[in-house]
């Protein structure tokens, strides 16, 4: 069992007591919310006649079915019309904040509400989304939930839980040219598979995601679920402390007391874990996945991995894998023609995927359809200072407005057919990116600006 | 454990008249067919449940239980096995509350929809198969029979007939307890939240 980790010491401080069913009944103190799975949340509550106890700890943002080229009101499709007019409905009804386009705060809900500051750590955070665990980058405990036990923690604050065992992932080494923060995610989900970490915090540490920055570590603990863990932590440091310094929903006149608070957080010297991984970084190298699922990964200088790799069990979900994306086993993977290439998301969506990105565009042109979605209006509007936007429209691309975009297809912009998408969200899954038979290949912002240029899978380190 | 009672959500007895609805391996799309599951409330649910057996081409089906005039106002409804198989969505139990459905008196049930009935605090109950037969004969004969699904004798009764009944003994003492909705469960507690929320710095950070 776990022990003086971030882990424990967050949990600790959050169990109110232990239920008659034997779980424990845990304070939410930071509650998220967006358009899709609360509305039936808030008539569970309306129906029994409650009230939110905590209206200041709930913020609530429309990101999943906005449009990102036209957002004028009303929007086409009436779904996400009904669903974005039920969201301000019902946090004018109880009071909740709310972060609009008019307040110059929309955004996909795990890029906007960090950079607003009100993420902490220590924090427990909760929202009905599964990427949710990206806060885990500022050592909070973050983890997604479902629509019922949004309205628990709506009407009490509080919701039961069973506690997790905690994997410490050691990240040493120094990082090669163009491997970034989404490589070392997908190198650690094809290590310990997408259902490695089911029942498991993960810890990342290491001299590499010492050095990351606050939206590397955003990159990498929101991929933790796609590795199966419910949620994935840094524990707070100076980075963490300077990032929050100033924003503008931070602690301001405790912010010393604040850090000496989040300093007490961290796993202690002495943390006991339940299981340990170590990864060395210097041989890494940029990740594309070839299959439907994150764990089906390889390096760019690899080719798909052939059938004999696979143990006879696994073989048959390869073929079908395989079938899918219309590639095959034991084949190059770089060179596979894309019909279109997708930058942003909550995986990466931040001002440093942008510019990351345009170091590689800037002067080019792309070959394909190529989606550039900021993800928060903030990160728009930084990304336009620095003249970025006027790189990606020089070389072909569609600069959009804030939203969750091509990463799921709740909005207009979708795959069509079996187009084959370079991506760099967080699901290759069957159909994610909104046709039945598009194919999607998860990448870092660099791999995904080089697929851009070349139109085909593509190596990113000879445009660097 | 101490016994732990939440008297306002004790069920122990469901009684009402019945619908009968024989049929085996109903499922989820059937009770709610998924279209309606873009839905952004329960509360419309109600009267989509069945829906596309109810009503055929842009016609009521008056044959149908839920539309027939007999029936209304019943609150118990009466299936064959494997009641409620499909997919896990919390719609199609919804649709059946709404509706004004308390209690399920089936052979058998499919497990997630058992599970999510009980959670809404919607009584499931097993009676073989010859019983069944016998109590929906008995029920289209006499339309406005109580039957009463008693908890506490673990017994479905209805005229002069009483017929042991099968339910997850768990589930039937957290009907009796009333501890079967988990949002009640973590509305007890205050002082404990309270405690949480006065010691946590952080929400008292300026």
């Amino acid at each position: 069992m776990s022990k003086n980790t971030l882990y424990d010491k967050v949990w600790n401080e959050h169990v109110v007591g232990v239920l008659p069913t034997g779980q424990t009944q845990i304070f939410v103190g930071r509650h998220l919310m967006h358009e899709v799975t609360s509305p039936q949340a808030f008539e569970m509550v309306r129906d029994r006649k409650l009230r939110v106890p905590h209206p200041e700890l709930t913020t609530a943002v429309v990101d999943h079915v906005i449009p990102t080229d036209n957002v004028s009101r009303p929007y086409k499709d009436n779904q996400a019309e009904v669903m974005t007019a039920e969201l301000e409905k019902n946090t004018k009804e109880f009071k909740l904040n709310f972060c609009t386009e008019a307040i110059g705060l929309q955004g996909v809900c795990h890029v906007t509400f960090p950079e607003q500051g009100i993420i902490w750590p220590g924090q427990l955070v909760v929202c009905g989304d599964s990427h949710t665990c990206t806060y885990g980058a500022f050592g909070a405990l973050a983890f997604g939930i479902g629509t019922t036990q949004v309205s628990h923690v709506l009407a009490t604050e509080t919701m039961a839980m069973d506690k997790l065992k905690v994997r410490r992932i050691t990240v040493n080494g120094k990082l090669q040219k163009a491997v970034t923060a989404k490589d070392v995610a997908l190198h650690i989900i094809r290590k310990l598979t997408v259902k490695g970490g089911v029942g498991f915090a993960y810890e990342f540490g290491g001299s590499v995601i010492d050095s990351f920055s606050m939206e590397e570590r955003m990159t990498l603990c929101n991929l933790a679920v796609e590795g199966g863990a419910r949620l994935g932590y840094v524990n707070p440091d100076e980075t963490t402390y300077k990032y929050l310094k100033g924003k503008e929903k931070a602690p301001k006149a405790d912010f010393d007391k604040a850090v000496s608070y989040w300093k007490t957080v961290a796993s202690g010297k002495d943390a006991e874990y339940d299981s340990v991984v170590e990864i060395d970084a210097t041989t890494l190298e940029p990740m594309i996945t070839w299959g439907v699922n994150p764990e089906q990964g390889i390096t760019v200088s690899e080719s798909i991995p052939s059938l004999e790799k696979f143990t006879s069990k696994d073989q048959e979900e390869v073929i079908d894998a395989l079938k899918y994306m219309g590639l095959e086993a034991g084949k190059p993977l770089v060179g596979t023609p894309v019909n279109v290439v997708f930058i942003g998301s909550c995986t990466n969506g931040r001002l440093s995927d942008f510019i990351a990105a345009a170091k590689i565009l800037k002067g080019k042109k792309v070959a394909v359809k190529t989606l550039v979605v900021p993800g928060s209006l903030a990160v728009k509007k930084e990304a336009e200072r620095l003249g970025l936007d006027k790189i990606f429209k020089d070389a072909g691309c569609e600069w959009r407005n804030a939203g969750c975009s091509m990463c799921l297809a709740m909005n207009p912009d979708k795959l069509i057919g079996n187009q084959r998408s370079a991506s760099t969200s967080n699901r290759n899954f069957k159909g994610r990116q909104g046709s039945p038979t598009g194919r999607t290949h998860l990448m870092s912002p660099y791999t995904a600006a080089a697929c851009a240029i070349e139109g085909k899978l593509a190596d990113p380190r000879k445009y660097l | 454990m101490a016994e732990f009672v939440i008297k306002e959500n004790i069920i122990d007895k469901v009684t009402g008249r019945a619908i009968p609805k024989p049929a085996n391996d109903q499922n989820t799309d059937d009770i709610i067919p998924a279209r309606y599951m873009k839905e952004i409330t329960f509360g419309n649910l109600g009267k989509y449940v069945y829906f596309d057996e109810r009503n055929k081409d842009g016609k009521e089906v008056l044959t149908h239980p839920f539309n027939d005039p007999t029936y209304h106002g019943g609150n118990i409804l009466v299936a064959g096995a494997n009641y409620g198989c499909g997919s896990s969505r919390e719609h199609a139990p919804q649709a059946l509350y709404r509706y004004g459905i308390r209690a399920i008196i089936a052979e058998s049930f499919a497990e997630i929809f058992a599970g999510n009935c009980a959670s809404l605090g919607i009584v499931g109950v097993m009676i073989p198969k010859a019983e069944i037969t016998a109590l929906i004969e008995f029920i289209t004969q006499n339309p406005n029979t109580q039957v009463i699904v008693d908890l506490k004798d673990k017994k479905v009764k209805y005229g002069k007939k009483e017929i042991a009944l099968e339910i997850i003994e768990g589930r039937r003492q957290a009907f009796l307890n009333g501890t079967w909705d988990a949002l009640t469960i973590l509305q007890q507690n205050k002082e404990g939240i309270k405690a949480v929320e006065g010691k946590l710095p952080y929400l008292h950070f300026k």
